[in-house]
């Protein structure tokens, strides 16, 4: 009978074995660049991520709690009859204790509001309007079913003027500085998810909806959606390129508007707007 | 349970003089006895059977579901041929469907499944037996609360031959996925039906829950307090409270998108709106209203699925641990804060939707806060073992492994209460597998633990313990093999509801594609582990040994009346003298004290604060 309790130890240590294990394997641990694994590219991503190592810990440390003081008592006070049938040990007699529930009260609420009140500066700095950094928006994202529409500003740095570079599932910025953009939908609900820098915003028909990240690694990174948008949701995928330099990033834009501009297809190189010089 | 019986019982009624204690005779009739029942046991069967059916269909669609992700667009065997697709397509199944099937896994699960069992199955079998009365206060309400619900079975199921398909937008159904026709195939008709079906389950709980409320405090046995009540009970009448509260909510939110729908209004579309080229509709809607709306029914409905297992797992604890419950009073306190902290933190799923995030602050205090009485009731189960004699049947290894995998639900609860870590995890597997922990491993296994128990009182016969312990035990691993690993690839960043996700580089490795065929394999496991369930429960409905009145030498008034107990419950109203916890009480030769028995005068007063 009190083997039972070794069933209950095994599946909690498989739970803690997976989250032991998670840290040590790329492709297990919080998504990241696969050449520097421990590396969260941006700066609310590590603050994200050091939030969720934190709870991660507070919460381990109270599953490793609550698991060995289940097994221990399936153990421990497992009933065991003699060879009458009689129980070898009664029950214990008592309806619990005043002073452990204020104690299993108290330590637990001071915990989880500490987890809230920590946080909220974080939160603010990403999500509140009045965070949004003060520079030119690199772009307005516009989600439909099933792609991601990009609208640059182009050269004069205007949204909405008539040298706008328009782009499908093509997101550049450049490292280091605080891309913002404005996100919109044309359809249905979708996501602007960013998983290696941990931002994710919900498009929402009939809102604008200002996003700001930034990455301190220049190279490919992914885009997906991550809210339920209809039969193509698991494809609407988006490139996103971090630019090592602004001058890369001009020079790509400069392409890109070239790419717009030209009339005649033959010119046209690849999707990212490469124009073959003729 | 003949009509003699009940004259008897009548007679003896009006001897002890507690009230009106009329009998009505038991109906001779087939067709009112066993179908249009206004016997609350009856009818708590019915919802047992109807749920167990649905939970079957609900399983095998979380089958296909793991398919698809373990090897996607690869046939499924045997029924890709006949469900889906066409040679053209190598009989691959198309991604819309796959969209059907999580949806339609979702709402049979939570609206077919968890939802009536709980409620509809225990409480209606339990709440009169535990509380001393002949029936619910309604009868006739609580058959029509049970045969509203074959019309929601019907519009659910027939939603799969409509044109376009079973509903696509999620067992959520935010719009305007869900309003717009033609955003999706399963928005052509499906949708329609969905929200039928849903209106008619929503009515048939409605109606249950005003009977708990009433029954429960107008038909207390004499001495039965409201502090006298077993978990069960408090568990299922603070439930009730929050149906009827929150029901209404989610009735009007339906209605809307009903109308959004099939009349032209626009609810939830904005101003000169246009899906999938189609042309606009005249809008003036806010389309996160439904998210506010849906969610305030949806979030108590949580806590409408997690409180009655929690009582049933108090008592069935107690009951083998042959130990007072600890801290009765406390547990009953954390019940009621959870179900009024259950009000204020629906926001928690919009942290990402683009609602106010001075507002997700606001809710992601109160949501750290709800955590709070669910440790507490962590504790005192744990304190309720601590120093008893565990008895370690089918029932109690379930009610157990609630505790246990309650608490990974509730510790990975506190990741997406933290508004910046669920900016990652948000609509990850992460959620997908916190929803599990809480909904199969507490509700599902408080479920087992609930039929384990009160088997023998429902019908009259023990269920075979051995066959029990193997399905526990199966369960068990395979609910884990299951369930865990979602926390991993979640946290790694693959978003659920994708049909493929080797699209995305970062996902496309070998760890991720092994994970996710360890899940389908252990979830199909866990699927075939409910085939010893399923033959010891018939089996033992039949064959099972006879089972006397109180098999597990339990306190409670249930135990007082023959299994199965007559149409009218009991011979006499009972009277009460304590809580049900009254197990080996010093100086007593039992080890149990049923309530109908006054506590010896050398036990001394039960502790004001905590019995």
């Amino acid at each position: 009978m009190r083997y039972w309790s070794l069933l209950f130890a095994l599946a909690a240590l498989f739970c803690i074995g997976a989250f032991l294990y998670a840290p040590f394997h790329p492709d297990w641990w919080l998504p990241n660049s696969p050449s520097e694994p421990h590396h969260t590219v941006s700066a609310f991503g590590r603050e994200i991520d050091s939030l969720f190592i934190i709870i991660l810990v507070i919460t381990g440390v109270s599953f490793i709690g609550t698991q060995i003081a289940l097994v221990w008592v399936t153990f421990r006070f497992v009933d065991r009859t003699d060879a009458q049938g009689m129980p070898v040990r009664p029950a214990t007699y008592f309806h619990g204790s005043q002073r452990l529930e204020v104690i299993w009260t108290i330590i637990p609420a001071s915990i989880l509001v500490f987890i809230a009140l920590y946080q909220m500066g974080t939160w603010a700095s990403i999500k509140f309007r009045s965070a949004a950094p003060k520079v030119q928006p690199l772009a307005e994202v516009t989600a439909r079913q099933f792609q991601w529409v990009m609208r640059y500003p182009g050269a004069d740095g205007r949204l909405n003027t008539s040298d706008d570079v328009h782009l499908v599932n093509d997101l550049h910025f450049v490292k280091g500085r605080q891309a913002l953009i404005y996100l919109k939908s044309t359809d249905v609900l979708h996501s602007f998810f960013l998983p290696q820098m941990r931002i994710k915003q919900d498009a929402v028909p009939g809102l604008v909806i200002p996003v700001w990240f930034d990455s301190d690694r220049a190279g490919k990174f992914d885009l997906a959606c991550a809210e339920l948008c209809g039969w193509g949701h698991y494809k609407m995928r988006g490139n996103v390129t971090v630019h090592e330099t602004q001058s890369e990033f001009d020079d790509w834009m400069k392409r890109a508007t070239d790419a717009q501009n030209v009339s005649q297809l033959v010119a046209v190189g690849g999707p990212q707007g490469e124009v073959k010089p003729q | 349970m003949s009509a003699e019986h009940a004259a008897n019982a009548h007679e003896h009624g009006h001897g002890h003089g507690h009230g009106d204690d009329h009998i009505h005779p038991a109906p001779s009739n087939v067709l009112t006895k066993y179908i249009f029942s206004t016997d609350h046991k009856v009818i708590g069967i019915q919802f047992l059977f109807s749920g167990l059916l649905f939970f079957v269909l609900g399983g095998l669609l979380a089958m296909a579901v793991r398919w698809q992700l373990a090897w996607p667009w690869s046939p499924v065997p045997l029924l890709s041929k006949s469900l889906w697709s066409d040679p053209a397509f190598g009989y691959r199944m198309p991604p819309e469907f796959y969209n059907k099937l999580f949806t339609m896994h979702a709402t049979i699960m939570i609206f077919f499944v968890i939802i009536p069992l709980l409620t509809g199955a225990f409480g209606n079998f339990l709440i009169p037996l535990m509380i001393g009365a002949r029936d619910m206060a309604f009868p006739k309400l609580n058959m029509f609360s049970y045969w509203a619900m074959p019309f929601a079975m019907i519009a659910i199921l027939y939603s799969f031959y409509v044109e376009g398909g079973a509903p696509e937008a999620g067992w959520t159904s935010y719009p305007i996925l869900s309003v717009a026709h033609s955003s999706t195939p399963g928005s052509l008709n499906g949708q329609t039906w969905w929200l039928v079906a849903l209106l008619f389950a929503g009515i048939s709980s409605l109606m249950g829950s005003i009977n708990y409320i009433t029954t429960i405090i107008m038909l207390r046995a004499p001495g039965m307090k409201m502090f006298r009540m077993p978990m069960s009970v408090w568990a299922l009448f603070i439930t009730a409270i929050l149906q009827a509260f929150a029901l209404p909510v989610l009735t009007s939110a339906l209605v809307m998108q009903l109308l959004d729908r099939t009349a032209g209004t626009n609810f939830f579309s904005p101003v000169n709106w246009s899906v999938a080229n189609a042309p606009p509709v005249v809008g003036g809607g806010q389309t996160l209203m439904w998210q506010h709306l849906f969610w305030f029914y949806s979030h108590p409905a949580v806590y409408i699925m997690i409180l009655p297992a929690m009582g049933f797992v108090s008592d069935v604890i107690a009951t083998f641990s042959r130990k007072p419950l600890f801290g009765y009073k406390p547990m009953v306190f954390a019940i009621a804060g959870i179900a009024g902290l259950g009000f204020i933190v629906w926001g928690h799923h919009m942290f990402q939707s683009g609602m106010n995030p001075a507002l997700g602050a606001t809710f992601m205090l109160s949501t750290m806060m709800i955590a709070l009485p669910s440790a507490v009731k962590v504790f005192n189960w744990l304190g309720t073992m601590w120093g008893g004699r565990l008895q370690l049947t089918s029932a109690m290894l379930n009610a157990m492994a609630f505790v246990a995998m309650f608490v990974i639900g509730g510790l990975s609860g506190i990741f997406m209460a933290a508004t910046p870590v669920d900016m990652h995890i948000h609509d990850t597997y992460f959620i997908v597998a916190h929803i599990h922990y809480v909904l199969f491993g507490g509700s599902t296994f408080g479920i087992f633990a609930a039929i384990y128990y009160w088997f023998p009182k429902m019908f009259g016969r023990m269920m075979n313990e051995r066959w029990g312990k193997i399905h526990f035990f199966l369960s068990f691993i395979f609910f884990n093999g299951t369930f865990f690993l979602m926390h991993i690839v979640g946290m790694h960043g693959m978003p659920r509801r994708y049909a493929d996700f080797s699209m995305f580089p970062y996902l496309n490795n070998p760890s991720m594609r092994t994970m996710n065929i360890v899940m389908t394999y252990s979830a199909f496991a866990l699927g075939l582990s409910q085939i010893p369930f399923a033959i010891n429960f018939f089996y033992s409905i039949v064959a099972g040994p006879k089972a006397d009145a109180n098999p597990w030498k339990a306190n409670s008034l249930e135990w007082a009346t023959p299994s199965p107990p007559p149409h009218y419950n009991f011979e006499t109203i009972p009277t009460v003298f304590h809580p049900a916890y009254e197990y080996s009480v010093p100086g007593l030769v039992d080890d149990y004290l049923p309530q109908t028995m006054p506590r010896p005068a050398e036990a001394g007063p039960l502790d004001p604060v905590m019995a």
